[in-house]
């Protein structure tokens, strides 16, 4: 590695690459070349910085500048008045980086200067492809003091006095977890890490991987001493390419430094690990599917007891974590168990990545303190609900989830409040709906997902769901029934309490949540044929106001000829023609036509 | 790896070449870059203090940029922001001169007076 005297850091998170990073950097580089600055200046591509929204993002060290929504023709200014001359091209900053015509660093940006980074240290500061950049920030320092300091059982103490619990959904404490697979009797044991992370619109395990894989590698290496393990697997969905890559960069890397094989830190433990890949099944998120999956089976779910602490991978014991949870573990043991304690609610310690994402100001990765409140996330962080609309509800646990509305927005995020609010903390997506959603639709949308996504061993989820999903299409499409509301309850209750896994098991969740704090907005579909948010496309109409010129406008563009009328008198529209696809609003110059 | 040692090393070797992305308290070396510093001769005085710093291992030294500091006929111009001392401004520098503050002002404390505005604009 060579010193420079500024850093570029570029994200090349999944975001930002599908926005164009890698277009940036080939510009900056040929820019760099260009001046003679290449020797001085170091370009990084690094892990997510969050602020997904704003991308893709280019941060200039040392003076901390933070330029958002970069396009390859600003590199030249860029290159040119800042990195040559110093200047720092202010119209180009993020917007929230300017404060009265003072530039901030990046960490006094509202977005950053309320979140708590621990899971996300790394990403957006590391080339996670260098293993000298995460030493460099303390990395593996973690595993040499659990090898040659502390004895397993001490290492298990720590997670469990950490308060530690499971960021995959469930909350399970970790640290009891350790203790069950550390005690359960078996010649080898494994440790996996679930990576199968599959609920629309959650990013956040993603993320890791891709800004900070040696992360992962290290709390592995970490779980398998302490449970007495010398295998890991990684179960990862090959929809994450880039993740993928740079984990597999991550083993090698560490292979080729010894922190990975035998006689790590001249001890005699000795661990290693590989990466299974995933077809993109959401149930193979589920322990035991996702244990069959890594065997070469078919991914579904079996019953337990007996848990995978038991009976796991090849039959073996297995220890299986969420990425999330893993990302926090060399922190604990480095820090210590009162550290991460300190940090959170009682119930629930340390801090929780989210996906925002939705109806939102900035669509990003944001890491909070447990206890933090829906408000804080949302407003403070996520600045809000764009073009002034106003907040409707922010789903979270993605299709395990549920709605919460603005009155429970002063709610205190840990995983029992949610869970008492009818929904859950899930993996961390958190999707956020302003007026304009109907949550009909929404709640449609969710079940929709699981209906695909059941596996198909267990009826109550795989045609139960089906049913639930069979009315809330009528209930949408205006032939909703009297009863219909209280049979998707009796379902949904039905379907919760006899499924086989936890897929079945919350899949009704996002109805009845939605059920719960809107029920007027089922009743008005159901009884009054209106969607109040007018998104149910089959009780919407079409109409022409008064204030018609008869221009013939939306006549001609109309794809299937529904509208009628003479030249210079009012036009109509026929509503069984009708296809309300809405060219019509979008045309006329006198806006007289709105649905209704 | 074999041994905690051999870690921190590593360590140690690493963090001097990305510490510059951390939050840093210390001596902020600031080149007046503007078009006028450049023609004046800036950029070696930039290089030369960025090889220097490297040279004897200097920790929590940025040296940084800036634009034009006012007085482009003294330039180039270099500004020492020392913790705990008051900016110094120098002037009319060149590689070698950079090279000298370095030493005796950043390495030994010792402001050299004969190069700051001061001296110069007697």
């Amino acid at each position: 590695m060579e010193l420079f005297r500024s850093h570029v850091l570029v994200c090349g998170g999944t975001g930002c690459v599908s926005s164009g990073c890698q277009k940036i950097i080939n510009k900056l580089d040929e820019q760099l070349k260009k001046h003679e600055m290449d020797k001085e200046i170091q370009v990084v591509k690094t892990g997510c910085f969050g602020l997904c929204e704003a991308g893709p993002i280019v941060i200039v060290y040392p003076e901390g500048a933070f330029y958002s929504r970069v396009e390859e023709k600003d590199i030249e200014r860029i290159a040119e008045e800042h990195l040559l001359k110093g200047r720092i091209v202010t119209d180009l900053l993020y917007k929230d980086a300017v404060v009265d015509g003072q530039i901030r660093s990046v960490d006094e940006v509202d977005f950053y200067k309320n979140q708590t980074r621990v899971a996300l240290r790394n990403c957006g500061v590391i080339n996670p492809e260098s293993i000298e950049e995460y030493i460099a920030f303390d990395g593996y320092k973690a595993l040499g003091k659990v090898l040659t300091e502390m004895k397993p059982e001490e290492v298990i103490d720590v997670i469990k006095q950490s308060g530690l619990r499971g960021r995959g959904g469930g909350g399970f404490p970790s640290g009891l977890k350790w203790d069950f697979t550390a005690k359960a009797q078996g010649d080898q044991k494994y440790v996996a890490c679930n990576a199968d992370e599959g609920d629309p619109g959650a990013f956040m395990d993603r993320s890791v991987l891709e800004g900070d894989p040696h992360a992962i590698v290290e709390a592995m290496a970490i779980a398998g001493y302490a449970v007495g393990a010398s295998m890991g697997y990684v179960y990862i969905r090959a929809e994450y390419p880039i993740a993928v890559e740079r984990l597999d960069i991550a083993i090698k890397e560490a292979r080729k430094a010894g922190l990975l094989g035998e006689n790590i830190f001249g001890t005699d433990f000795n661990f290693d690990m590989e990466i299974r890949l995933g077809a993109g099944a959401f149930v193979c998120g589920e322990e035991t599917a996702l244990i069959n999956s890594i065997e070469g089976k078919r991914g579904m779910p079996r019953p337990r007891p007996p848990f995978p602490a038991v009976k796991g991978i090849w039959n073996k014991p297995t220890l299986l974590n969420n990425v999330e949870t893993y990302a926090n573990v060399p922190q604990i043991i480095l820090k210590g168990a009162d550290w991460f304690s300190s940090i959170g609610t009682e119930k629930s310690k340390g801090t929780k990545v989210f996906a925002l994402g939705g109806k939102i100001n900035n669509t990003g990765l944001v890491e909070i303190p447990m206890g933090t409140t829906l408000k804080e996330v949302i407003y403070d962080i996520g600045g809000g609900i764009p073009n002034g609309r106003a907040f409707k509800a922010v789903q979270t646990g993605g299709p395990s989830g549920g709605c919460i509305t603005a009155d429970y927005l002063d709610t205190p995020i840990d995983y029992d409040n949610l869970i008492a609010l009818g929904s859950m903390m899930g993996s961390g997506g958190m999707v956020v709906m302003d007026e304009d959603n109907c949550m009909v639709d929404i709640a449609r949308f969710f079940l929709d997902f699981t209906v695909e996504e059941s596996c198909g061993k267990c009826p109550p989820c795989r045609i139960g769901t089906k049913r639930m999903m069979e009315i809330l299409d009528r209930i949408t499409e205006g032939k909703g029934e009297a009863d219909d509301i209280e049979k998707l309850e009796r379902l949904a209750e039905n379907i919760k309490v006899s499924s086989l896994c936890g897929l079945g098991q919350t899949a009704p969740n996002p109805v009845l949540s939605t059920i719960k704090y809107f029920r007027e907005e089922f009743e008005a579909h159901i009884h009054d044929k209106k969607c109040p948010a007018g998104v149910c496309q089959s009780l919407l109409s079409i109409v022409i106001d008064e204030t018609c010129k008869g221009c013939g406008i939306c006549k001609k563009a109309c794809p299937v000829d529904a509208i009628a009328g003479e030249k210079k008198l009012l036009h109509q529209i026929d509503q069984d023609k009708c296809i309300k696809c809405g060219v019509c609003i979008d045309k006329c110059p006198f806006r007289s036509i709105v649905k209704q | 790896m074999k041994s905690i040692q051999e870690l921190e090393q590593i360590r140690k070797a690493a963090l001097e070449k990305v510490n510059i992305r951390t939050d840093r308290k210390g001596t902020r070396i600031v080149v007046g870059m503007a078009t006028c510093g450049i023609t004046a001769g800036a950029r070696p005085v930039l290089m030369a203090l960025v090889e220097e710093s490297k040279k004897r291992n200097l920790e929590n030294v940025t040296v940084t940029q800036t634009g034009c500091i006012g007085v482009c006929r003294l330039e180039p111009i270099v500004e020492v922001y020392k913790e705990g001392e008051g900016k110094t401004t120098y002037v009319e520098m060149t590689a070698e001169k950079a090279r000298k503050v370095i030493l005796e002002h950043i390495v030994n404390g010792k402001v050299v007076d004969e190069y700051t505005i001061g001296a110069t604009e007697k």
